[in-house]
């Protein structure tokens, strides 16, 4: 096998940590509240925005422009929950996944009101690693793990925690979970903030390797969405294997083909899937 | 004639007279209004049954790109050029559509899978940038006036097709909402399994709409080929057409027959006034507040505007049935 083969497969598997902590948060929303939010990526987007103007036009220290960051995104998935999802939590399923749709047309044209279309870099320049012939992007590298780390942290939260086990309960059963007197309200709250919060990690990890302009969300949201619904929307260790398998997919069609045929055969791959296990790779 | 009939006849009259009438700016606005206007009925053919698709801008792109395509480099007459579009278009939907309904692809689960449609498109369009031109865009050849190429300087016939096809597409919209097969429809979109259990072809009703709604966005993106004369993957196919689509036709209240074209209107008024008003200094102005009044449309009238006038206002003075005799 040669090096640049293997080159991209382990960039492959360092771009599927981002998109596996994504694809968490996501499922953690449907899991829980059981609402696709359509604009998730376009709150990275918001992040990374964040993260841009706390360290590059306020100078803020990176590391605190990241916590910042995070906070702010968390924030803003508490928003979008008490001001779009909870009014028409009763209604169909269909109609959250479209009034996420309309924050996302008003978060694109939003930012470019703000920052307008250019693209922004935080400048922010972190050392190649090489290892055997093979040159590893030590940010990439650093987004796995984080985000390797983040899921773990999520893992432990929901399994040891009190919280983390009402929300585990809510997504096995929503009407029960009220009798064992659980507070559903603040529980979606609870949901909306982490999972705007691992939105916000996302954002701080991407910052570090791409330019942020306001359509950004646009090239990655479709992945994540199609990563989540391949694993089985809502179910978060299939969502995590699938944004391997999605990202192997792009890397390795990227390395024989173009950036957009890989995308292709991605979401090729997805549509098949989709119809040869209806319900994701991880249902028996 | 009744006063519906002569009503109706008075408003054609209108609407055929209007290139005499005002200034090409306007006319172009008004082309973009009927165009888009049925685009976005050919989406709530669909729609309105619960079957909400993302991947409208695929029928689109496949509908504007292959005549075009066909025309540059072979110089095929859009007139064969367009209804292969069509074709296409269908085929692409039935691939799509059939397993989806086979195995009880629904809901979010459809709305994903058809995003996911809409995006190969695009990236296909993008990745086959030799023949294309990717991002960059497609120019067909121009010609000048030739009914062969059907290209026409003259915004007047541009405006005239897009009246004609506007109205047919109201038409089909009205025959299946006053056809047999409504009914059956509405019962899919409350529970599939009880439809299936009372003797309903599921499949082939959703499929029908499904493979009309397709065809008619593919005439739709032809058209709009035709008129601009330009074709761009990101304006023409892609998420953000598709989602274009779906929320001018729930804005302007997708369950009605004009509602689609009202969005139309709405979307297309809100961004030229915005753009006129603001100047370009805003950019992503017009499209905040779109965005704020589609969450808040879908919060407070998910009718949409057309929905909520119909339930507000003409219920009361509507005359009673007469009965036949």
């Amino acid at each position: 096998m040669d090096f640049y083969l293997l080159e991209a497969i382990i960039n492959g598997i360092l771009l599927g940590g981002v998109l596996a902590l994504l694809a968490l948060g996501l499922n953690l929303i449907f899991g829980v509240i059981d609402v696709v939010w359509i604009a998730y990526a376009d709150l990275v987007m918001c992040g990374m925005y964040a993260v841009y103007w706390l360290y590059s036009e306020l100078g803020w220290p990176l590391v605190l422009a990241f916590a910042a960051a995070i906070v702010f995104v968390a924030v803003l998935g508490v928003l979008v929950h008490v001001l779009i999802i909870a009014p028409i939590l009763g209604s169909a399923p269909i109609n959250q996944l479209l009034a996420t749709g309309g924050l996302l047309f008003f978060l694109q044209s939003f930012a470019t009101l703000l920052f307008s279309t250019e693209f922004r870099n935080i400048g922010v320049r972190l050392p190649i690693i090489e290892l055997g012939g093979i040159y590893i992007s030590s940010a990439r590298l650093l987004a796995f793990a984080m985000a390797l780390l983040g899921a773990v942290a999520l893992y432990f939260f929901l399994k040891r925690s009190f919280i983390g086990t009402a929300i585990r309960a809510i997504a096995q059963d929503r009407d029960i979970v009220g009798l064992m007197g659980v507070d559903q309200r603040s529980i979606y709250l609870v949901t909306s903030a982490i999972g705007g919060a691992l939105a916000g990690l996302a954002a701080c990890l991407l910052s570090l390797q791409y330019d942020v302009h306001p359509y950004i969300g646009n090239t990655f949201g479709p992945l994540i969405f199609m990563i989540c619904v391949l694993g089985g929307l809502g179910n978060m260790i299939g969502g995590f294997v699938a944004a391997f398998i999605i990202s192997q997919i792009i890397a390795i069609g990227g390395y024989y083909y173009s950036t957009e045929l890989s995308y292709v055969l991605a979401f090729t791959f997805f549509i098949v899937l989709m119809f040869v296990r209806p319900r994701g790779v991880m249902t028996r | 004639m009744t006063a519906r009939n002569a009503t109706l006849v008075a408003a054609l009259g209108i609407l055929l007279a209007v290139p005499q009438f005002v200034p090409p700016y306007f006319l172009h606005l008004l082309i973009q209004v009927l165009l888009f206007g049925f685009i976005y009925t050919a989406w709530s053919i669909m729609g309105r049954f619960g079957f909400v698709s993302l991947g409208h801008g695929a029928f689109m792109g496949v509908g504007a790109y292959v005549p075009a395509l066909l025309w540059n480099y072979y110089g095929l007459t859009p007139w064969l050029g367009i209804p292969l579009g069509v074709l296409l278009s269908v085929l692409l939907a039935l691939v799509i559509g059939y397993p989806c309904f086979r195995l009880r692809v629904v809901g979010h689960y459809f709305a994903l899978v058809t995003l996911a449609l809409s995006q190969v498109v695009m990236l296909t369009i993008v990745a086959a940038r030799d023949i294309t031109g990717g991002s960059l865009g497609f120019t067909p050849n121009a010609v000048g006036h030739s009914w062969y190429a059907l290209q026409f300087p003259e915004k007047s016939y541009f405006y005239a097709i897009s009246l004609v096809v506007w109205l047919g597409g109201l038409a089909v919209w009205r025959s299946i909402d006053r056809g047999i097969g409504r009914e059956a429809l509405d019962a899919i979109s409350e529970d599939e399994e009880a439809a299936a259990a009372v003797g309903i072809d599921v499949m082939r009703e959703k499929l029908r709409v499904t493979v009309i709604s397709a065809a008619l966005t593919a005439l739709g993106g032809a058209i709009y080929g035709q008129y601009f004369m330009y074709l761009n993957p990101e304006t023409v196919s892609g998420i953000a057409v598709s989602l274009q689509i779906v929320f001018a036709a729930i804005v302007g209240g997708m369950y009605a027959a004009l509602g689609p074209t009202v969005g139309s209107l709405l979307t297309l008024s809100l961004n030229e006034g915005l753009r006129i008003g603001f100047g370009t200094n805003f950019i992503g102005a017009a499209n905040t507040i779109y965005g704020i009044l589609l969450i808040l449309c879908i919060i407070f009238m998910p009718r949409g505007i057309v929905g909520m006038l119909e339930t507000i206002n003409f219920r009361r003075f509507r005359p009673k049935p007469v009965p036949a005799e």
